[in-house]
C-alpha cells in the first residue's frame, strides 16, 4: 500500500528530470558560445557605444558626456570619409578579382587531376603564411626603386612606378596581397561546394555538346549559389577591416607618414587603421572618437554586407 | 549519461570558461625577490644603444641582476609607453625616452620614480646644463631622467658621389661650400647638373627640416608650452628650404628609417644626410661595404640638436632602485665615452669634451674624420631649445605635409594649410 505513492512520486520525478533535459539541456550546450560572446563580442560592443558618447581618452581621469557630439565631428571629418573611400576602392578592388579567380580555380581543380590533394593542399599554403611576412615581400616587390614588378614592367617600357605614393596604384598593390592570401581558402570552399552538385548533370551537359565554360555558367555556379553568398558576405566583412596590410605597406613600403596614417596623404588609410589612428597611435588617444569611429564602422559593415547579400541572392543562373 | 550528467557539462564548461577568463588579477608578486634569487631589470630600448657590452661588465660586478633588452621600433617604443604608463601594466624597469617625447612623459611626473631618492641627483654636475633640465619634472623638483647622448649635428657625405659630380670633396673645403642651408640648397643644384648615375643630393626633406627648426632659438613651442608652428617665422623658413630641395628634384624621395631607405645607405642612393652624431653608427650599420666613402663635415646654418635620449624608470617597476643603478651606471662618465667609440652617440657630459681620449677618437669608415673633435664642437655651441609635449603628434603632421609636396600630391601652400589644420586637431 505504502509504495504505491513512492513510486508516482519517483515516476513523476523522473518525468520533471525529462521534460526539464528536453526543454533546458540544448540550451546549456549552446551556453558556453554565448557566455564568450557576451564577453568578448556584445559587451564590447555596447561599452563602445557608451565610450562614443563621451569626450574619452585613455590619460584624462574624467569622461565628459558629449552626447553624439563625436558622430557629428566625425561625419565633418574629411579623413574618415577618405578612410571610407579607400576601404571601400580596396574592399572592391580585392574581393571582386579575387572571388572570380577563386571560382575559376575550383572549377579547374574538380576535375580529375593527377597530384590533386598537393594541389588542393598548395592553394591553402598562402593563408598559412603570416601576413606580416606577406606584406614585407610585397612591399619589396612593389618597391619603387629596386622592385621586381617595376623591373619587369621597365621591358613594357612602363616607368618606375612609386607604388606605395599614388592612391590607385597603392590601392592595387594591397588588394594584390590580400588576394594572395585569401584566393586560395576561398577555391577551397568553392571546390567543397561544387563536389556535391551531382556528375549527371555534368554528363548529361557534355551528351548536349555544352562547352566547359558554358557547364561552369549554366550548372555550377546556380547549384553552388548558397556558397556563393556565403563567401561574399564573409569576404565583404573580410575587406572592410583591413587594416594589418596597410598599416605594415606603410611601414616597410617607405611611403612616409605617420605609423597608422596610411601614407602622407593618406592614401591607402583605411578605417580599421583610421580607428586605429585616433585611439592608440596619437599621444591624445581619443576613445571616444576612435569609438564613434568604430561604431560607424561597424554600420557601414552591416550595410555594405546586406546589400551584397541581396545583390547576390537575386542574381540567377548566368553570373558571369 | 543520466539527464543531471548531460545537464551539468555544459554548465560546467561554461562556468570553467567564465571563472577562467575571469581569474587574471590576483597573481600576488613579491615586492622583492628573495636572498639568492636574481633580480631581472628589463630595459626599453627603440634601437641599437650600444649597451650590450655594458651589461655584461655590470653583471661581473652584480652577479645578482639579470638584465633582458627590449628594442621597439621608434613611433611604437614611445606609443606603447604611454599606453603602458596610463594602464600601469607592461612598461619595463628602465625605459628610453628620447628628447621628442621627454617632456611628454616629464609631464606625468606621477608615473615615474624620483631618482633623487635614489641619489642619482648627485649626477647634475656632470651633465650638460640643458639635458639635466629636461629630465626634470616640470617643476623642477624630481629627477625623472639621466640623459645619455645628445645630438650636436654635422653633415655626412659621399666622397666618391661628390668627386663624380665634381665637387670638392675635402671636408673642410666641403663645409666651406655651404655655411648657410641656402648654400647647401646651391651645392645640391650643382650636384644635380652633374647627373650622377642613380644618386639624389640628399635622402629626404623630413630629417634636415627637423634639424633647421632644431637650430633656431625657438622651435614648434614656445616656452609656454603653446604650439607656434603657425606663427614661427623659423619654422616657415625651415618649411620653404626643405620644399625647395624637393622642388629641386635633389631629394631621393627615401623617408628615413624606412627599408627603401636603409637600402638607399647600401647602394649610395643619396650624397649627404643630415647627421647628428647617433647617424654616424647607423650608417656604418647600413652602409657596411662603403668604409672610406663617408666623411663629415660641418652642418650649414649653425649648430644644433637632433635628437639624444633619456633613460627613465617607470613607478610601476618592482625593483626601482636597482633600477636608478644601472641608469647611473649605463650613463656613467667612462661608459658614455664607450659608447661613443663604438656606436657614435655623443655622451652628454661635458668634462669628456675636452678629454684628449675623445678630442683624438677618429673613425676609419669615415676616412679617420675626427669625429670626436667635430661633434665635441657641436655640442659645446649647443643652444637648447624648449620642447613641449606634444612634439612628436606636431613632427608627424609637418612630416606628413612634406611627403605630400615629396610624392607630387601638393603645392607647398596646399601642404602647409593642412598642416596647420592637423597641428591645430593636436589636443
Amino acid at each position: 500500500m505504502s509504495t504505491l505513492p513512492l513510486a508516482i512520486s519517483r515516476r513523476r520525478r523522473r518525468s520533471v528530470r525529462h521534460t526539464l533535459d528536453v526543454r533546458v539541456s540544448p540550451y546549456a550546450y549552446v551556453a558556453p558560445f554565448f557566455l564568450l560572446f557576451c564577453a568578448f563580442g556584445l559587451f564590447p560592443l555596447v561599452y563602445t557605444a557608451w565610450v562614443s558618447l563621451h569626450e574619452w581618452t585613455l590619460l584624462s581621469e574624467t569622461q565628459e558626456f558629449v552626447g553624439l557630439g563625436n558622430f557629428s565631428t566625425l561625419l565633418a571629418d574629411g579623413y574618415f570619409w577618405n578612410a571610407t573611400f579607400n576601404t571601400l576602392s580596396i574592399g572592391v578592388l580585392s574581393t571582386v578579382p579575387q572571388l572570380a579567380l577563386a571560382i575559376w580555380l575550383a572549377h579547374l581543380l574538380n576535375r580529375r587531376l593527377r597530384f590533386q590533394t598537393l594541389f588542393r593542399v598548395s592553394l591553402l599554403l598562402p593563408n598559412v603564411t603570416s601576413v606580416v611576412a606577406v606584406v614585407v615581400i610585397f612591399s619589396q616587390l612593389f618597391g619603387r626603386d629596386f622592385g621586381v614588378i617595376n623591373w619587369v614592367l621597365s621591358w613594357f617600357g612602363v616607368g618606375n612606378i612609386d607604388w606605395a605614393a599614388g592612391t590607385a596604384t597603392s590601392h592595387i598593390a594591397l588588394s594584390v596581397m590580400i588576394m594572395w592570401r585569401w584566393t586560395g581558402y576561398n577555391a577551397l570552399i568553392f571546390l567543397a561546394a561544387m563536389q556535391a552538385v551531382p556528375r549527371e548533370l555534368y554528363e548529361a551537359a557534355t551528351l548536349d555538346g555544352a562547352s566547359t565554360f558554358k557547364q561552369l555558367r549554366s550548372i555550377t555556379i546556380p547549384m553552388i549559389r548558397p556558397t556563393i553568398v556565403f563567401v561574399v558576405i564573409v569576404s565583404t566583412i573580410g575587406a572592410m577591416q583591413i587594416i594589418a596590410e596597410p598599416m605594415l605597406f606603410g611601414q616597410s613600403s617607405g611611403a612616409g607618414g605617420g605609423i597608422a596614417t596610411g601614407g602622407p596623404d593618406r592614401q591607402f588609410q583605411t578605417l580599421a587603421l583610421f580607428v586605429y589612428e585616433q585611439g592608440f597611435a596619437n599621444s591624445t588617444f581619443d576613445f571616444g572618437y576612435a569609438s564613434a569611429a568604430s561604431w560607424l564602422m561597424f554600420l557601414a559593415v552591416v550595410v555594405v554586407a546586406g546589400i551584397n547579400f541581396l545583390i547576390t541572392r537575386r542574381v540567377k543562373g548566368g553570373l558571369v | 549519461m543520466t539527464p543531471r550528467i548531460r545537464l551539468a557539462v555544459p554548465l560546467l564548461a561554461a562556468a570553467l570558461l567564465t571563472a577562467a577568463c575571469g581569474g587574471g588579477g590576483n597573481t600576488a608578486t613579491p615586492a622583492s625577490a628573495k636572498p639568492g634569487e636574481k633580480i631581472k631589470l628589463t630595459i626599453g630600448l627603440f634601437g641599437d644603444f650600444g649597451f650590450k657590452p655594458l651589461y655584461e661588465e655590470y653583471k661581473k660586478t652584480h652577479p645578482d641582476i639579470e638584465i633582458v633588452e627590449n628594442v621597439t621600433q621608434f613611433n611604437d617604443h614611445h606609443n606603447n609607453l604611454v599606453k603602458r604608463l596610463a594602464t600601469n601594466a607592461g612598461a619595463g624597469d628602465i625605459e628610453a625616452v628620447e628628447v621628442g617625447y621627454v617632456s611628454t612623459f616629464t609631464a606625468q611626473p606621477g608615473k615615474f620614480a624620483d631618482l633623487k631618492q635614489y641619489g642619482l641627483d648627485q649626477r647634475k654636475a656632470d651633465y650638460l646644463d640643458w639635458k639635466w633640465q629636461q629630465g626634470l619634472s616640470k617643476d623642477g623638483t624630481q629627477v625623472l631622467g639621466l640623459g645619455t647622448d645628445v645630438g650636436g649635428l654635422a653633415m655626412c657625405y659621399r666622397k666618391d658621389l661628390f668627386d663624380k659630380a665634381g665637387l670638392p670633396t675635402d671636408r673642410t673645403e666641403v663645409a666651406a661650400l655651404w655655411p648657410t642651408w641656402e648654400q647647401y640648397i646651391e651645392t645640391g643644384k650643382k650636384f644635380a647638373a652633374a647627373d650622377v648615375a642613380g644618386a639624389k643630393f640628399v635622402d629626404s626633406p623630413g630629417e634636415i627640416f627637423r634639424a633647421m627648426v632644431n637650430q633656431a632659438p625657438t622651435g614648434l613651442y614656445d616656452a609656454q608650452d603653446n604650439i607656434i608652428v603657425a606663427s614661427n617665422p623659423d619654422v616657415k623658413k625651415a618649411w620653404d628650404l626643405s620644399n625647395q630641395l624637393t622642388q629641386e628634384g635633389l631629394t631621393a624621395k627615401l623617408a628615413a628609417f624606412s627599408p627603401p631607405w636603409n637600402t638607399g645607405f647600401a647602394k649610395g642612393s643619396f650624397a649627404t644626410i643630415i647627421c647628428p652624431a647617433w647617424m654616424t653608427g647607423f650608417i656604418q650599420e647600413q652602409a657596411k661595404d662603403a668604409t672610406g666613402k663617408w666623411d663629415i663635415a660641418t652642418v650649414p646654418g649653425g649648430s644644433g640638436n637632433s635628437g639624444g635620449s633619456h633613460l627613465m624608470v617607470p613607478k610601476q617597476s618592482k625593483h626601482p632602485k636597482e633600477a636608478a643603478e644601472l641608469i647611473n651606471f649605463l650613463t656613467s662618465k667612462d661608459n658614455q665615452a664607450k659608447v661613443f667609440k663604438e656606436e657614435g652617440t655623443f655622451p652628454s657630459i661635458p668634462a669628456l669634451y675636452d678629454d684628449p681620449s675623445i678630442q683624438n677618437f677618429t673613425k676609419p669608415f669615415f676616412g679617420d674624420a675626427p669625429i670626436g673633435k667635430i661633434y665635441s664642437e657641436a655640442a659645446k655651441a649647443l643652444k637648447p631649445q624648449h620642447l613641449g609635449p606634444k612634439e612628436g603628434d606636431v613632427r608627424v603632421a609637418i612630416g606628413n605635409g612634406l611627403g605630400r609636396v615629396e610624392q607630387g600630391k601638393q603645392t607647398p601652400d596646399e601642404a602647409w594649410a593642412q598642416v596647420l589644420e592637423d597641428v591645430k586637431k593636436i589636443k
